[in-house]
């Protein structure tokens, strides 16, 4: 087998079955009954984190391909991406579901009156304007306006973190972490940026 | 240290060593005499067995609710108590080793009566009772949890008030070594709580110092704890070491650290939203922990002005804007 189809036969189904364990631990410890006394916020809260990291996971993967000089990294993001959104759906759901018990009136009230779902809302419409668009196909189409699209995903690192932040009552230290990482990410991405433009203006 | 007894304070009174003594093996009995170790495996193995004394000549109380207790389980792993940690397991995680005997209280400021005193002498005066309250916590849940303790106020009365006695202050102990989570500076330490002292002189509150007939366990709040069923959760006290009768409205621990989220009073109030959640409605802990299908059935509930106490206290609000003082 070539380079090529072992990423694509091998690689990528082994990736797509570990973005899954997370989900699978959360099944299974539904069925142990093995949430704790408010099962519904552990599950709220496990597919938040989760979805938040597969934002971060995706945001790592230039800076992996650039300084590993891998180029097939790049072929999992769309894989990472979809995840991130599939998370944070779910997170959504079981929002609407199970904590606003599908009450109209408390959920309009939420989104627009609780900051920290307000920006959750925000970071959520862009995913899945993300997802939507996210075949080849479409991606031909849309030509500049695609990229212009899916370099949003910086703004939603920013707002998810941003949404964690300020739901936590006090303690800052988790979300504190997810903010340093995300400033590593953002911050290699600048310095990229201003190290070609430098290259550029000597040449 | 001087040790004074509640009833007859004589400064010169001295506890002798021996009789410290006895009165710890008293209370790891559990406050009663016969000290008999609970043959409470039909409770739960959260909290170890040598911590669990059972606690006798309980007397029921009308002030309790019918509704159906939460069990042991859940209300010894699932709480606040940021002196061990802020996730909701850490007072049930690092609490284990804590050790809260000999435990001394420090009655102080506006009354006639004042002193350091033993947990012992402090509770001993008074009969114990069960109280199923209510607990609403400022987040949003709930649970039904029978407390063993005594009157606050009865307590309170024998030291005495003077008029100028507008407020009582509580503060926890704070012992970084013991208590984990003060090693952070998530609040400012002591743990500080207080009720004007009217609130603190209804038969409501209680001094906890037990839970389902047995001591009350660490992450609970042992040795002794506020319980105020009206108010969110944040307000009843644990590990309380001080009490302090002031003529000045006491600097409470979350008022100081977000005062636009968390006020003195603290009633749980449906009509008045926190900045970052609704308060109407709340989630009854424990419905929904019988595996999957109870997981989608657990709905929650309308959240009751006072916590469903208005009857015994909507009184003291009267003329108060409940709004702006939340
Ligand atoms: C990119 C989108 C989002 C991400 C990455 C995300 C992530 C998170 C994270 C990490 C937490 C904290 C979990 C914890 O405490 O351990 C959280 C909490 C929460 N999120 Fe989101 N979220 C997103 C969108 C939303 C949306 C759209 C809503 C609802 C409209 C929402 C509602 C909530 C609520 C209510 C909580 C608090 C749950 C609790 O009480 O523990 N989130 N979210």
């Amino acid at each position: 087998m070539d380079h090529n189809r072992r990423i694509g036969f091998i690689l990528k189904p082994f990736v797509f079955v570990l973005c899954l364990v997370p989900f699978a631990i959360l099944v299974a410890r539904v069925v142990n009954n093995d949430l704790g006394a408010n099962p519904i916020e552990a599950m709220q809260d496990h597919f938040g984190e989760w979805g938040l990291r597969f934002i971060l996971m995706m945001l790592a993967v230039t800076p992996l391909r650039k300084l590993t000089g891998r180029v097939w990294i790049a072929r999992f993001r769309r894989m990472l991406g979809l995840f991130a959104f599939f998370y944070v759906a779910v997170h959504f759901i079981i929002w609407l579901w199970l904590d606003r018990e599908l009450r109209l009136a408390d959920i309009i009230e939420d989104i627009f009156e609780r900051p920290f779902i307000t920006i959750g809302m925000a970071a959520l419409t862009l995913l899945i304007a993300m997802a939507l668009t996210s075949t080849a196909a479409i991606r031909r189409r849309l030509g500049k306006a695609w990229q212009r699209l899916h370099n949003s995903i910086y703004l939603v690192g920013v707002l998810a973190v941003w949404h964690y932040w300020w739901q936590v009552k006090k303690d800052i230290t988790e979300p504190l972490v997810y903010a340093i990482i995300l400033s590593v990410l953002l911050g290699y991405r600048m310095w990229l940026r201003w190290q070609t433009s430098k290259t550029k203006q000597a040449s | 240290m001087i040790i004074r007894k509640p009833a007859d304070i004589k400064p010169s009174e001295i506890t002798s060593k021996d009789a410290y003594l006895n009165r710890r093996s008293f209370m790891q009995g559990g406050l009663a005499a016969s000290g008999t170790i609970l043959s409470g495996s039909a409770l739960s193995a959260v909290v170890p067995q040598d911590r669990r004394g059972k606690l006798t000549g309980i007397r029921e109380s009308e002030y309790s609710t019918s509704e159906a207790p939460n069990s042991y389980d859940d209300i010894t792993t699932y709480n606040n108590y940021y002196e061990f940690g802020t996730g909701k397991a850490d007072p049930y995680r690092y609490s284990q080793e804590f050790e809260p005997h000999p435990w001394t209280i420090e009655v102080s400021g506006d009354a006639e009566k004042t002193g350091s005193f033993h947990l012992e002498d402090f509770v001993k005066p008074h009969t114990l009772e069960e109280r199923i309250y209510r607990l609403r916590c400022v987040e949003a849940w709930s649970m039904i949890v029978p407390w063993v303790g005594i009157p606050l106020a009865d307590v309170l009365k024998q030291f005495q008030p003077l008029a100028s006695a507008k407020y009582v202050q509580f503060e926890t102990l704070v012992d970084k070594g013991r208590m984990p989570g003060q090693r952070s500076r998530v609040l400012r330490w002591p743990y500080v709580e207080g009720l004007t002292i009217a609130e603190a002189m209804n038969p409501l509150p209680i001094l906890a110092v037990g839970l389902y007939g047995e001591v009350l366990p660490n992450q609970n709040g042992a040795p002794i704890r506020l319980v105020v069923p009206w108010k969110y959760g944040f307000k009843s006290i644990k590990g309380i070491v001080k009490i302090k009768f002031t003529s000045r409205r006491p600097r409470t621990s979350w008022e100081t650290s977000a005062p636009h989220e968390y006020g003195f009073y603290a009633n749980v109030n449906p009509e008045v939203s926190h900045p970052r959640w609704s308060q109407a409605r709340e989630r009854r802990i424990g419905s929904g922990s019988g595996g999957f299908s109870s997981i989608f059935s657990n709905t929650k509930q309308e959240t009751l002005k006072f916590n469903g106490y208005g009857e015994q206290v909507a009184h003291l609000y009267d003329g108060l804007n409940l709004r702006k003082n939340f």
